[in-house]
């Protein structure tokens, strides 16, 4: 959640180097004062940045710094760590079973994430983009499971769909007893189910995103599109939807990095043991179980490491990707 | 329920041939509804739950309430652990979202409105945090609040909550001030406002919308944050209401009821706050999105 929207607009940012919108400071150059003037500037920025600066470093910076170095420990998380081992910690973790297989449930979480929100959250996102009646209510109702904290979700989700729940009570109602299933703990389906109740849960975020992107979009265009006979749905196909592209990547980085960290709903769910039993387990609830939980602190860094370096590259690729595509785009854009 | 009639797409009628359309609408209308009462059956099954008996929703999980209940939802309104929470969390809250606040705009207004060597060094900075999630630095993060004194205290909560929410908050403000136009300033200027003036005096009012936006984001983000507070939170009467409904969840797990009540009760403040500002929050991402 923190996580998934933090990393919003983060092309935003690295898109606009200095200068574009950023004013000149009025007479910051003017010779006489020029000294005096230069000091002041620097106090200013001082009081400004400072304090943000500081918090930033000290409890963002900071603490994955010391992760790097915790992880080359052995250490309980008492006293100054001083049983180095070097690189055995890391050693044991791209050994442990235990550790692929929530890699691999997070990679299933990744892609599974990006295929069924984001054509049903660019549906929605075009559907509530029209001109209804009601509108901001449906608006507001999308976004309910978005705004709901994970524990909510969990507890609710995992009373549901528990063996004597909801959803088998419902099946049974109208008909289809026969589809009853242990939907939490079953091993064959408990990540399904995961994938699901994440769908859900964060399916709000990119419509939220996509609406944004939408309003960015003139409507002259679709008009334009319009007068000339295009229907609906090829306006939305052929001048809608590449428009949206930008958009879509952001949401489709931010929806990586967010399944490649997840941990509360996991955790709420199924638990720091059921978790692994039942197919559900992730880097970070490995992290924290084994880390943690077991008082093992530098093992507990060196996952985390390895999962900063592993959401790192994903990232790099993914924006060197982007970045071709979206030059691709610009060179190719009107013949497809 | 109500949304039936709604969703019958009004057609602008300059546009479209009247008529043309109502087929597909009809059909749109029906999706949206599908979908939208998917969304909902989780949050409609909780708050329901909690008007119901224990015994009926083991005799029927799926049922609606028979006898309408509140004894559920009294209880826990009655009760001084839920009560607690609520103040937790709001201290929180409100106290990460003054300051993310306060502390973005400065940053964001510094960043945007001089210019100085490292200023691209330091907003590369902060956008790199974006690539920090708190997961990654929970253990040492919480070491370190350990080593600060600041285990079971919301401070120890909320510094972290600030630095962690500072990247976002700055990012989409950055823009928003960079937009107001120079003239503005070089008027204010030669009215003999300096630049923390003109900061203080213009700045400030013009930000509200953007303001707007990260408050309620951090604020939301807060409420609802659940690995930060189960890592430096251990002590009950310092739960926010995540953990606390957690605890209460697995206390009662037996009185499923009341627990039912006890979540659906925990997720109205966030669920206000977003609803009274959705729109505001849509448009104010609208400028970050599009850089």
């Amino acid at each position: 959640m923190t996580t998934q929207l933090a990393t919003s607009a983060t092309d935003a940012g690295s898109r606009r180097p200095a200068g574009e919108g950023a004013a000149r400071v009025p007479s910051a150059g003017r010779p006489p004062r020029r000294r005096h003037e230069t000091w002041r500037i620097r106090g200013e920025l001082a009081i400004l940045l400072g304090p943000a600066l500081v918090v930033f470093v000290s409890f963002v910076i900071l603490p994955v710094a010391l992760a790097a170095y915790y992880g080359f420990y052995k250490w309980s998380g008492f006293g100054t760590p001083t049983d180095f081992v070097g690189i055995r910690n890391y050693v044991t973790i791209l050994t442990d079973p235990a550790f692929h297989e929530a890699l691999g449930h997070n990679a299933f979480i990744v892609v599974g994430s990006l295929v069924l929100q984001g054509p049903l959250a660019l549906g929605l996102a075009l559907l509530l983009n029209r001109k209804m009646r009601a509108q901001s209510v449906i608006r507001v109702l999308i976004f309910v499971p978005y705004v709901i904290s994970e524990v909510v979700v969990g507890l609710g989700w995992g009373l549901m769909l528990q063996s004597g729940g909801a959803l088998n009570g419902a099946l049974e109602k109208i008909g289809l007893g026969s589809l009853r299933a242990d939907w939490i703990s079953d091993p064959a389906l408990a990540i399904w189910t995961l994938l699901i109740i994440i769908t859900w849960k964060y399916i709000g975020f990119a419509v939220i995103l996509f609406l944004a992107g939408l309003q960015g979009i003139p409507e002259e265009l679709s008009e334009a599109a319009a007068i000339d006979g295009a229907s609906y749905w090829q306006i939305q196909r052929h001048i809608v939807l590449p428009l949206m592209g930008p958009t879509i990547r952001i949401w489709a980085f931010l929806s990586i990095i967010g399944s490649l960290q997840l941990f509360d709903l996991v955790w709420i769910i199924w638990g720091q043991y059921v978790a692994s039993t039942a197919g559900t387990s992730t880097m970070a609830t490995y992290m924290v179980a084994n880390g943690r939980n077991a008082g093992s602190f530098g093992y507990g860094s060196a996952v985390a490491v390895v999962m900063f370096l592993i959401s790192l590259a994903v990232a790099l690729v993914y924006q060197r990707f982007v970045l071709r595509r979206d030059t691709a785009g610009a060179l190719t854009g009107g013949s497809k | 329920m109500t949304a039936t009639a709604t969703l019958v797409t009004p057609r602008a009628p300059r546009r479209r041939p009247a008529g043309a359309n109502r087929g597909s609408s009809v059909l749109v209308g029906f999706v949206a509804l599908l979908l939208i009462g998917m969304m909902l059956a989780p949050v409609v099954f909780i708050i329901l739950g909690g008007f119901r008996s224990n015994a009926e929703i083991t005799v029927d999980p799926a049922g609606f309430p028979t006898t309408w209940n509140w004894q559920n939802y009294a209880d826990v309104l009655t009760s001084g652990v839920f009560w607690g929470q609520v103040g937790n969390s709001a201290i929180a809250a409100i106290a990460t979202t003054v300051f993310v606040v306060a502390l973005g705009l400065m940053a964001a207004y510094a960043l945007s409105r001089y210019r100085f060597r490292g200023r691209g060094a330091v907003y590369a900075l902060f956008t790199a945090g974006l690539m920090f999630p708190m997961t990654v630095a929970i253990t040492p993060l919480y070491i370190l609040v350990r080593n600060l004194g600041l285990m079971n205290s919301l401070a120890g909560v909320i510094v972290p909550q600030i630095a962690f929410a500072l990247p976002l908050t700055i990012i989409i403000l950055s823009p928003f001030l960079a937009a107001i136009p120079n003239e503005l300033q070089e008027a204010s200027a030669i009215d003999g406002l300096g630049r923390l003036g003109f900061f203080w005096r213009m700045v400030l009012p013009l930000a509200v919308p953007a303001v707007v936006t990260v408050g309620i984001l951090a604020f939301v983000n807060s409420w609802n944050s659940y690995m930060l507070p189960l890592f430096i939170l251990n002590n009950e009467a310092a739960y926010t209401l995540p953990l606390g409904t957690q605890a209460f969840a697995s206390q009662y797990s037996v009185d499923t009821a009341r627990v039912l009540a006890f979540t659906s009760l925990s997720m109205i403040p966030a669920l206000l706050f977003f609803s009274v500002f959705e729109r505001r929050i849509v448009g104010g991402l609208t400028g970050a999105v599009k850089g």
